[in-house]
């Protein structure tokens, strides 16, 4: 059981080849010891795409904290995620008449190939990772979650050891007590 | 001496737990350990037991139960692909063999005055048949069943079984009575053809009748009374009881209810044999032994070279492997009960003579327990001399230490095959059919011939360091004994498996194998998502459809798993699954539609 009061965490994990994602399996690796975090792979759940939305529902409701962890694809996120939050997010449980998600977190934990700098005005991808994540934080609005600061990996494929080491305890340390410091958790690395 | 029924239990069942095992230990086969276990209590041995007939009698129903399971096992379709070995190899078998006998007989006549030339035909027919008891238990106990041994031996086995008929018919004519005989022949045609046509329509309906009751040991009841009715049956009607069962066997092989019938026979069948042969043992009649050494050791030497030899030849003829038509003489070689009834019938209708039918009986008993040594000493010599040829054709595995082994390779396991090997998996494949081996080899798989229900094939083909094995054979019950094999001798392989429908998923889900895919099952969802979307349905709602269809599907097969194993309503609780699998659907096609709502 889950030490009373500690936040239960639903990492939905969503990548589409995750045998090549080094940085989000040393990740995963860091912190599947943790029992008041569930780790939900998407894409092993669901290879077809047929989301089972009662166990979904139910997921979200046994959860204070939902994760999504997922690299950038196309300044978004893979499609089986959209998918999972067109299906699951819907009118009715999480909006409109639906406040199942109202005061949850929600926190997107992101991979990136690009380096820190190309996610700004002058870089290469001309946006900040803020702009580019805009509608999952309208979505978290709307669906009455408190969006907190995303956890960022940039040069995700690139990066030394050591930093990745440090990130993947960064992730932990956030994972075993996410208010500690506060709700502003740094942004970016 | 013991008379009620419960000490003469006690007697046999004594005699066998001490017997047995120790004959086992020496290596000389379970059959033989009954045999001198019946010698030690009987008549000429302890004298514990003194009712030797009536025990006999009783206990020949243990072939009858034989029988009807192998019946059971042997669908209409087997049976006609059985044809040519039966009617071929079994009746040259029956033929030749008695007019060989009968030959013998008359020319040894100097000894035997009194023999008429009559009296050497019965003598031919009866000793021409083999014992079906022992046969068949020695082919199962050295796992010769589905091996051509097996197989061939059993179609003798099966044509010796129908020509009792016609040979019981005869006795009456041979005696000089003749007549009516013919009469009752039509009587027996008769019996039969209403055996198979009331048996087609009603056996299942009547159990069917039995399970919707709910009362669990009705079942086994039922199944006996169906197995010892048939065989009363038929009995009154002067044919073998075990073709009469077998018969019944052949027509429930396709039903629902196989497996179970199996279950509820199996343990009796086990006892009665058992007791069969003690009971011959019982019946040697070491006195006449005693008297005629020479003559009955003479006589048995002579039996068991006539048949075998006629026997290996005939199987040369038919073309079968030297190893196999040795085997399977040798196997079949010895008298068998149904001499014990052709006697005493034509003892009956005034043939043989008392003095002659007694010695018959002694020479049958006799060479039923030398089966199992010359089977032995056959081993040893086979250790030595076959050996070549045993590598070249039997195990014709290489271990190349597969990641997964796939056996059976028809139209299902090929498609499983070509999915891996088109991702580089390493895979051994084990097929049965030589004809379609050399197919696809000639297309470069790599597929070897062999038996997966062999625990020693499994092990060359690498079993124990196989990640996993795919389980495609088409045969229900082969499935079921590879996953019990590889579950008690390859703890660490994992066990993925072909169900033929969904009886056969819950055995595989009741044994804990929990991937495994009905064959028809993906097949015709993906027909009938074509044919909603043939109707207008829009191609993504119709698999959506589709989807939702196989998760229900595959949730009321899980429940009704507990339903299934106890029996209990089985027929009822589908039929209700049914109603509530419609309910459900219907619901989650509303959600999903309300869903889309909230977008639009």
């Amino acid at each position: 059981m889950t030490t009373p009061g500690r936040p239960r965490i639903l990492v939905i994990y969503a990548h589409p080849d995750p045998q090549e994602s080094v940085a989000n399996r040393e990740m995963l690796k860091g912190i599947d010891d943790l029992e008041h975090v569930t780790v939900h792979d998407l894409y092993a759940a669901y290879p077809d795409f047929f989301i089972d939305i009662n166990h979904e529902r139910k997921l979200i409701r046994q959860h204070d904290i939902i994760v999504f962890q997922h690299p950038l694809y196309m300044y978004s996120c893979p499609a089986l995620l959209k998918e999972w939050m067109d299906v699951i997010l819907s009118k009715g449980f999480a909006h409109g008449d639906g406040l199942e998600t109202k005061g949850k977190y929600w926190r997107s934990v992101i991979t990136t190939g690009g380096a820190a700098e190309a996610y700004t005005p002058d870089g290469y991808n001309r946006c900040s990772i803020a702009d580019i994540l805009k509608p999952f934080e309208l979505s978290a609005d709307l669906c009455q979650m408190e969006w907190l600061e995303p956890l960022v990996l940039h040069w995700a494929r690139r990066i030394p050891t050591r930093e990745l080491e440090q990130h993947v305890q960064h992730y932990r340390r956030w994972l075993l007590s996410p208010f500690a410091s506060g709700k502003e958790v740094e942004y970016g690395q | 001496m013991a008379n009620d029924v419960l000490s003469v239990s006690v007697v046999f069942l004594a005699a066998a737990v001490v017997a047995v095992p120790i004959a086992q230990r020496l290596g000389l086969g379970s059959v033989l350990g009954y045999l001198l276990a019946g010698i030690a209590i009987g008549p000429w041995g302890l004298r514990l037991i003194s009712d030797v007939d009536a025990i006999l009698h009783f206990s020949e129903f243990g072939v009858v139960l034989l029988l009807f399971l192998i019946g059971l096992e042997l669908n209409p379709k087997k049976l006609w692909q059985m044809r040519k070995p039966i009617l071929g190899l079994g009746g040259g078998q029956v033929v030749v063999t008695s007019a060989a006998i009968a030959a013998i007989v008359m020319a040894c006549r100097s000894f035997f005055p009194e023999i008429s030339w009559r009296d050497a035909v019965v003598v031919g027919m009866g000793l021409a048949l083999s014992s079906t008891a022992i046969a068949l238990r020695v082919i199962e106990e050295q796992n010769l069943d589905g091996s051509e041994t097996g197989q061939s031996g059993f179609a003798v086995l099966l044509f010796q079984d129908i020509a009792v008929i016609p040979m019981l018919a005869v006795l009456p004519v041979l005696a000089g009575g003749g007549g009516g005989s013919w009469l009752d022949f039509a009587w027996m045609i008769g019996g039969i053809l209403a055996l198979l046509v009331g048996g087609h329509f009603l056996l299942r309906p009547l159990f069917r009748w039995v399970v919707l009751s709910g009362v669990r040991e009705l079942f086994n009841v039922a199944a006996l009374l169906l197995v010892i009715g048939i065989a009363l049956g038929m009995q009154s009607l002067g044919l073998s009881m075990a073709l009469g069962t077998f018969l019944a066997g052949v027509l429930l092989a396709e039903s629902e209810y196989r497996h179970e019938l199996e279950i509820a026979i199996e343990p009796f069948k086990g006892l009665l044999l058992g007791l069969f042969f003690i009971s011959v043992g019982m019946a040697v009649n070491l006195g006449l032994l005693l008297e005629y050494p020479l003559q009955i050791l003479l006589a048995v030497i002579a039996l068991i070279s006539v048949k075998g030899l006629l026997l290996y030849g005939l199987a040369r003829l038919f073309g079968i492997r030297p190893k196999s038509r040795s085997q399977m003489a040798a196997i079949l070689s010895q008298g068998g009960e149904f001499a014990f009834v052709l006697f005493t019938a034509a003892l009956g209708e005034g043939l043989l003579g008392n003095e002659l039918s007694a010695l018959l009986l002694v020479v049958v008993s006799i060479s039923m327990m030398t089966t199992p040594l010359i089977l032995l000493l056959q081993d040893r010599w086979f250790a030595r001399t076959f050996k070549a040829e045993e590598e070249a054709l039997e195990s014709d595995v290489i271990d190349r230490e597969p990641r997964v082994i796939i056996t059976g390779f028809g139209r299902f396991g090929q498609v499983v095959g070509r999915l891996l090997f088109a991702n580089k998996i390493r895979v051994t494949v084990l097929e049965r059919d030589p004809g379609q081996i050399q197919f696809l080899r000639k297309f470069g798989y790599k597929v070897y011939y062999g038996d997966a229900t062999q625990l020693d094939l499994l092990r060359a083909a690498g079993a124990d360091k196989a990640e996993a094995i795919i389980i495609c054979t088409d045969e229900p019950g082969e499935v079921m004994e590879v996953v019990n094999l590889c579950q008690q001798y390859f703890p660490k392989l994992k066990v993925l498996a072909r169900a033929r429908s969904r009886v056969e998923a819950h055995q595989l889900l009741s044994h804990g194998v929990e991937n495994f895919s009905r064959e028809t099952f993906a097949g015709a969802l993906d027909l009938g998502r074509q044919a909603l979307i043939s109707l207008g349905m829009h191609p993504y709602k119709a698999k959506r459809a589709e989807a939702h269809f196989r998760k229900l599907d595959t949730t009321a097969l899980q429940d009704l798993l507990p339903q299934h194993s106890e029996d209990v309503h089985l027929a009822s609780r589908s039929k209700e699954a049914r109603k509530e699998l419609e309910e459900i659907f219907d619901r989650e096609m509303r959600g999903e539609r309300e869903r889309h709502n909230g977008w639009d």
